[in-house]
């Protein structure tokens, strides 16, 4: 369960005030599968790195599964984030000096596996994504649709109960694009969490609920008919 | 996967970069390990040439003028036997040989010479009391024999000539210079009767081209008793260590002998001197030099690394990276860049000195492994603290903002 209370956040460099997240509240329980819209600078982005613990809110506090995720001490909230939360983004953000395979092993690593077990996790996976022939090539070396698919399958390597996914479809074609949104599905299936933000309103709909953010508030929420009732 | 892959593997994507920011560093151990290494071994070769001059250091009677080096004991001024113990108890250092002399004109077949009566050194060895507290009991020093590659020790009973002192004379031993040796016929084994004594000779000296080559040297209580004034010598010898003749050697034998005059070979010593400190001033200088441009040339590549790859940072922040680990990838980096700077730097300056060793100061030198250790610590300290602010920012980078930027 992942839960905002009364969330705010302001920034205020050179220059007056600005409101970016203003007193949101929100409640996405487990095996929900949520698409944030709204315009550039409605504070979509934000929302979903405070929900991932990569930025502290000005007021109010963010839970995850029960625990305050801004009380506890950073690096304790890095390995939680390691341990509950898979990120995908928009430009993949693969570390580029690294294989497919090494890429995959990062998470891992990162949670304390052997380097067997790195290995293992990261090539079943890649395997599982029709990537088992590229598993020592560069990102440089793969097409967008393969490092999107190298992204997928680090995402998933510490089997995370929450996806979060920064505009997972913005830099690719619509057939890739299917493909990733089918993933996203089948992980939510799996009984994962996933908040997806998205600017296209056909991606968004994939989701069972889509909430509109305007101005940094939900201004609206709908349920996607067709998922049956939510949470 | 592990943190030294991940450094080593993000270390080879950028070679250019590594390179040009070690390269301050690397040049300035370079340097540093070619000065060292040719300056020893230069001190080395002086303080050969030093020893083989034989004794930079005469005590003589207060009276006595100093006109030739060679021969100020002949001048027949005597002061007592009692002050080599004077020096020998005293806690001195830098005395590494030293040999009281008394010399008496000779005339054997019409031929005049000088017969010289010297202490061996198995007479100081011989006085526990000179063990215990003397000059002999402390290790010896620069003035010493030392190894030097093409060149290969001398006999000990002509050891004289270098030494100034030989280990072991009887009293009815004799040891004569070459000029005494060619004008009687002489050869080890002979006998030879001076002023009314006949020696053995032990051994003939080989040539110095100086008043030596004229002189036969007997033990020097016999020479006492055949000049029949007591206990008494011309003047004591010494091989003082260059550098601490440099820090008042003369002044204190001064001080332990005041009713003697002490004089020094001030020019050969002075010279050397002066290089040895140049030598080491100047590697001062790169020292200082590489900790100021090495450093600037480190920090300023690993802020730009940091700027790069906040992106990068983020990212492993998001998947489970604590700032911790960021600093100690960036510190294990800097302690690679620093572990390359130093074992990269000592083999050129080893390379360098070997190359311009005998050019510049004309000495062979060979490679010192233990300045391998010197270049490490010194170029990895330095990786470390000039990595340390920039390893820190990256570590408190902001992911949200480092994120955004995508």
């Amino acid at each position: 369960m992942l839960k905002m209370e009364a969330v705010t956040k302001t920034y205020n460099h050179r220059g007056p005030v600005v409101t970016v997240l203003s007193d949101v509240s929100l409640e996405i329980p487990s095996g929900d599968f949520v698409s944030i819209v709204g315009p550039s600078g409605s504070g979509k982005s934000t929302l979903l790195l405070a929900l991932g613990g990569m930025l502290s809110p000005s007021s109010g506090r963010i839970l995850l599964d029960g625990a305050s995720l801004y009380d506890l001490e950073p690096d304790q909230r890095a390995a939680l984030r390691g341990e509950k939360i898979g990120f995908v983004f928009q430009t993949f953000n693969l570390v580029p000096y690294l294989s497919a395979l090494e890429n995959v092993q990062v998470p891992l690593f990162l949670g304390g596996a052997t380097d067997k077990e790195q290995k293992a996790r990261a090539a079943s996976l890649l395997e599982s994504l029709g990537l088992g022939d590229r598993l020592e090539h560069k990102p440089s070396e793969l097409s967008v649709g393969q490092q999107q698919r190298v992204a997928l399958a680090r995402m998933l390597a510490n089997d995370p109960s929450v996806i979060l996914a920064d505009e997972p479809t913005g830099s690719l074609d619509p057939e890739t694009s299917a493909q990733v949104i089918e993933f996203l599905d089948e992980t939510n299936r799996e009984g994962r969490t996933v908040v997806m933000v998205t600017h296209d309103p056909q991606v968004a709909r994939r989701a069972k609920r889509v909430l509109r953010l305007d101005d940094g508030k939900i201004s609206h929420e709908e349920q996607i008919t067709g998922f049956g009732s939510v949470g | 996967m592990k943190l030294t892959k991940l450094v080593r593997k993000e270390l080879f994507e950028r070679k250019s970069q590594v390179v040009t920011g070690l390269l301050a560093i690397l040049l300035g151990i370079t340097v540093i390990v070619a000065i060292k290494n040719i300056a020893f071994y230069s001190e080395k070769a002086v303080a050969q040439e030093l020893d083989a001059l034989g004794a930079n250091i005469l005590v003589l009677p207060k009276s006595v003028t100093l006109q030739n080096y060679y021969s100020a004991d002949m001048q027949g001024e005597e002061f007592p036997e009692e002050y080599v113990e004077r020096l020998t108890q005293s806690n001195l250092q830098g005395v590494d040989n030293l040999s009281p002399k008394l010399s008496l004109p000779a005339e054997i077949q019409g031929h005049k010479f000088t017969l010289t009566g010297i202490l061996p050194k198995s007479e100081f060895q011989a006085k526990a009391v000179w063990q215990m507290a003397g000059v002999f009991s402390r290790p010896e020093g620069c003035g010493t024999v030392v190894s030097i590659p093409g060149l290969t020790p001398v006999q000990p009973k002509e050891t004289l000539v270098r030494t100034r002192v030989v280990e072991s004379l009887n009293n009815t031993e004799a040891l004569v210079g070459a000029d005494v040796a060619g004008a009687l016929g002489l050869k080890a084994g002979d006998g030879i009767s001076v002023t009314g004594k006949t020696f053995t000779v032990a051994a003939v000296l080989p040539q110095t081209g100086t008043v030596d080559d004229s002189r036969i040297f007997a033990h020097l209580h016999t020479v006492q008793q055949l000049a029949g004034k007591g206990r008494v010598i011309n003047v004591i010898e010494i091989v003082g260590c260059c550098n601490q003749i440099s820090q008042g050697l003369v002044p204190k034998i001064n001080g332990l002998l005041p009713e003697a005059k002490v004089v020094t070979i001030a020019q050969v010593v002075d010279t050397q001197i002066k290089t040895n400190r140049m030598m080491s001033n100047l590697s001062m200088v790169f020292v200082a030099v590489i900790v100021l441009v090495g450093g600037a040339s480190i920090a300023n590549y690993m802020y730009g690394n940091v700027y790069e790859r906040r992106r990068e940072i983020g990212t492993l922040m998001a998947l489970g990276a604590g700032s911790s680990f960021v600093l100690k990838m960036f510190l294990l980096k800097a302690l690679l860049l620093g572990l390359a700077g130093g074992v990269g730097g000592y083999v050129l300056g080893t390379i360098l000195a070997l190359l311009l060793g005998p050019k510049v100061a004309g000495i062979s030198v060979l490679p010192m492994p233990t300045l391998v250790l010197w270049a490490i610590g010194i170029s990895v300290l330095i990786a470390l603290i000039a990595s340390y602010f920039p390893a820190r920012r990256a570590a408190r980078l902001d992911p949200f903002a480092t994120l955004q930027e995508v």
